[in-house]
């Protein structure tokens, strides 16, 4: 289940393991394509940090690294995943190439933890989604999209005036109908997700949780203190300049999404528990919630590909930048049709009933591909990030 | 970048030159630049490799009556003091010295207003919280955040920039001498400048290996060079050509004891082996031939460099066993590993039996296990050797718990004295007379306050005190 023979060979240090699946297509990634290489490479660079430590300072990276003499597989993989690509290293280093050390740490980790998500995605055979994201991206897209469409067009709910119709957007289509596709398209990525926590918590040797552990791990989410480095901030979009723009960029996208998210969990609330079902006035805690949760979402995804734009592409994986920026493009798409579906649902236009049965789906199936994209894309960075964030409080 | 740089010397005519790009260059020059000065920084390194030895840089020492930023408790002036005396035994300008003890305190507060960020003792260098201030990421963090500065005050950056000569003229008071014009190749196009004032600082003569063996013999072949392979001492050859006034002697260095594997050039401060106390260490023939545990290693390290300096081939093998593991900071490269001390003589290439008697010898004289003395990492622990020579005076333990490791050991040296003499305000002077408009900052000039030995971080505080008044001094000048 876990890919022993995998970590077996890792562990032995066998390497001229060939795998087209693993070859990565940028010339500039070229050296070092096997797992055992991977895991090498961090290693060498990690103990040459281990060496110097100038660097304590910018993350929980470095502390995590000077506890240790050896690494191994499982040290080298958690290392990557608690690396939140800050940069501030790689900018502050003497030994990045051209030096013989060539220290290129955020690339380093970057390629291996991008290599440990493929080993611990379930089912295995969707790891490969990872090399190809943006076009999974597009392709799931467009799909979810299309079935929504035509379910619309092809399910229309029974009429408002007739049992079981209902009222704003259940007119397009029924809240059994909406059910019946998300609560599969929610549960079953978080499942899949659940199980490659579970492999990545074996994989690196977690202990068991406590409050602590999680009290130390959600504050460092909650801030994003990786991305603070010293107090400036990090190294992302203007090279050895420290800026505060990318954390809070990620901050509006998590919190613009934790009130998305907030928006329908009070729906739900007030629909079954209030038998208050949709659609709610604008100064309702859904609506409230939602429109500003989508407009900080629109914001913070907007800010993140930008920055994304100007960064250095040399400090992690070139190849996957595509199907990073489809990723960010999908999350805007989510909070920006939703937007535009709630304007055209209350500004009195021509015809708006026909920009509705279009708009509906359009929103549903950006959500919809978002959900099952979850586990298999750039979205399932933060369940990594938690995981090794616990792991770095249990030392 | 450097091409626009280069057509700006050509059009604009500054009024401040600064020679070099490391720490005490771009203190001077922010400093010039912030007193109304037009400043030209001619660092003669390509961008990626600029500021000198200041890249690999840690930490400035810095005097302090109570607790300052990421300073613990208290470094007062005279604890300061004494530990610099101690060092140099002696040698060294007392009044620059104590000007630059004082300065250091502001020191602090000028680097964080210009960008530099601090960070706790790392670890590993509790012994240091006190007394030096870390910088995040090290020096080249450091130098970013003043380039940084540096650009967005407008001051002149052209890389590529190799000062041939500084042209001494007689000063227009027909006594002692002014800087005429400097000769510099930027990015291959040479190029002259007139400027009216100019600071140097420009760093020492290390990665010069025709110059160190002028001074050391063929001997210096043999050493391996931590910092940049720019600093060739180019400007101080050509200023005390011209009869400037010099201080120390080119013998003088700070040299440490590195792992033999290092890189020629720019291995900076991972190349350290910190096991040496805990350890026996041999020459190339297998015979041991000094103290390994004279003192805790942060008082030792400096000595190690000439000691081994001293040895044949200028090379020397540091053994330990198992029981040393952890003890010490992890070193860049692994150690050569074996199961028996034969073994490892062998894989280093020592002669087997003269390492093998070596060690026999040493085991002998450690001090038994049941003796009442206990083995404590961190400071001496008494545990001596009896009836050898040299004795190995604390942490005596015998090699027999195998595998055991081997390192093999060369000189490396961090920087050079023999440099400029200056006063209190930084001024050079040729035959005992003040150079009219010439000043110089940090490591060409640090043997007026080291005349040997080294504190750690006392560099960068020299070039940041040094600096600061050099740029002061030069732009009070022009103006």
């Amino acid at each position: 289940m876990l890919h022993d023979d995998w970590l077996k060979r890792v562990q032995a240090g066998s390497s001229h393991e060939s795998s087209s699946e693993l070859h990565s297509e940028s010339p500039s990634e070229s050296h070092s394509e096997s797992p055992s290489e991977l895991h090498g490479e961090a290693k060498r660079q990690i103990e040459i940090c281990n060496a110097c430590r100038y660097c304590e300072g910018y993350c929980a990276v470095f502390p995590a690294i000077n506890r240790k003499l050896l690494f191994e597989v499982s040290d080298t993989i958690q290392l990557a995943n608690l690396c939140h690509n800050c940069r501030g290293c790689y900018y502050a280093c003497q030994y990045t190439p051209p030096h013989e050390f060539a220290i290129n740490l955020p690339m380093a980790l970057a390629r291996l933890r991008h290599h440990s998500w493929k080993l611990c995605a379930y089912p295995a055979w969707l790891a490969r989604s990872f090399d190809h994201m943006g076009m999974v991206v597009a392709a799931v897209l467009v799909a979810s999209i299309t079935a929504l469409l035509w379910f619309v067009a092809r399910f229309p709910p029974p009429s408002i005036t007739s049992a079981g119709g209902g009222e704003g957007f259940y007119a397009f289509m029924s809240h059994n109908a909406m059910l019946a596709i998300f609560i599969p398209g929610f549960c079953a990525p978080l499942i899949a997700i659940a199980i490659s926590m579970g492999r990545y918590w074996r994989m690196v040797g977690g202990e068991g949780v406590r409050g602590v552990h999680i009290l130390a791990m959600v504050k460092s989410v909650a801030s994003l203190r990786q991305l603070r480095g010293g107090g400036a901030g990090c190294n992302f979009e203007e090279g050895d300049r420290y800026s505060h723009k990318r954390r809070i960029y990620h901050q509006l996208t998590l919190y613009g999404f934790l009130l998305c998210f907030a928006a329908t969990s009070a729906g739900t609330i007030l629909h079954y528990g209030f038998d208050s079902p949709a659609p709610y006035p604008f100064w309702s805690v859904p609506k409230l919630f939602g429109v500003s949760g989508g407009i900080i979402l629109c914001i913070g995804t907007a800010g993140l590909g930008w920055l994304k734009c100007k960064a250095d592409p040399g400090l992690s994986m070139a190849s996957l930048w595509g199907g990073e920026m489809a990723f960010i493009v999908l999350l805007f798409a989510v909070s920006f049709t939703g937007l535009i579906l709630y304007a055209a649902s209350v500004i009195p236009v021509i015809d708006a009933a026909a920009w509705v049965e279009v708009l509906l789906p359009l929103h549903l199936g950006c959500v919809l591909a978002f959900f099952l994209l979850m586990p298999y894309s750039k979205m399932v960075h933060g369940f990594y990030r938690m995981a090794a964030l616990l792991r770095d409080a249990q030392g | 970048m450097a091409q626009k740089h280069a057509t700006q010397v050509e059009a604009e005519a500054y009024q401040v030159i600064v020679i070099g790009g490391g720490n005490a260059a771009l203190c001077a020059a922010l400093t010039a630049r912030e007193a109304g000065a037009s400043v030209l920084i001619l660092e003669v390194a390509p961008k990626h490799m600029r500021g000198g030895n200041s890249r690999h840089t840690r930490n400035f020492r810095c005097c302090h009556a109570t607790p300052l930023g990421v300073l613990l408790g208290s470094y007062p002036r005279d604890a300061y003091w004494q530990d610099l005396l101690a060092v140099t035994a002696g040698k060294t300008d007392k009044a620059l010295a104590g000007d630059l003890i004082d300065a250091s305190t502001d020191c602090y507060h000028w680097m964080e207003a210009h960008g530099v960020q601090f960070q706790s003792s790392l670890t590993g260098s509790l012994s240091l919280s006190e007394t030096n201030a870390f910088f995040l990421g090290g020096g080249k963090a450091l130098l970013n955040a003043y380039y940084q500065r540096a650009e967005a005050l407008g001051i002149g950056i052209a890389y590529n920039a190799e000062v041939k000569h500084i042209a001494l003229a007689t000063a227009s008071t027909g006594k002692g001498k002014r800087v005429g014009w400097i000769d510099v190749v930027i990015d291959g196009k040479p190029t002259q400048l007139t400027p009216q004032a100019v600071v140097v600082a420009a760093g020492g003569f290390e990665a010069n290996l025709d110059w160190l063996e002028e001074a050391w013999g063929v001997a210096a072949r043999n050493f391996i060079v931590r910092g940049s392979p720019y600093n060739k001492g180019r400007v101080l050859g050509d200023l005390l050509k011209q009869g400037l006034d010099s201080v120390s002697d080119p013998r003088q260095c700070h040299a440490v004891a590195i792992d033999g594997r290092s890189p020629k050039y720019d291995g900076g401060i991972v190349t350290r082996l910190d096991c040496v106390p805990f350890s026996l260490v041999v020459n190339k023939h297998g015979k041991r031939f000094y103290d390994e545990g004279e003192d805790v290693w942060p008082k030792r390290y400096a000595i190690w460099g000439r000691l081994v300096a001293k040895e044949a081939d200028q090379i020397a093998y540091v053994l330990i066993d198992s029981s040393a593991q952890g003890l010490f900071m992890p070193t860049v490269f692994p150690p050569v590993q074996a199961d028996s001390i034969g073994g490892l003589a062998e894989k280093l290439g020592l002669p087997k039996r003269a390492v093998e008697s070596s060690v026999a010898a040493f085991n002998a004289a450690c001090p038994k296990p049941s003796a009442k003395r206990k083995f404590i990492a961190h400071q001496p622990d008494g545990l001596a050797t009896t009836g050898i020579t040299p004795p190995k005076s604390n942490w005596a333990r015998p090699l027999i718990t195998p595998p055991f490791y081997g390192y093999s050991m060369r000189v490396g040296v961090t920087f050079t004295y023999l440099g400029l003499k200056v006063d209190g305000k930084a001024k050079t002077y040729a035959g005992g007379v003040a150079v009219d408009n010439l000043w110089a900052a940090g490591e060409i000039m640090a043997g007026n306050i080291l005349g040997q030995g080294y504190l750690a971080g006392i560099g960068m505080t020299i070039g940041t005190a040094f600096g600061r008044i050099a740029g002061e001094e030069a732009a009070s000048y022009v103006a």
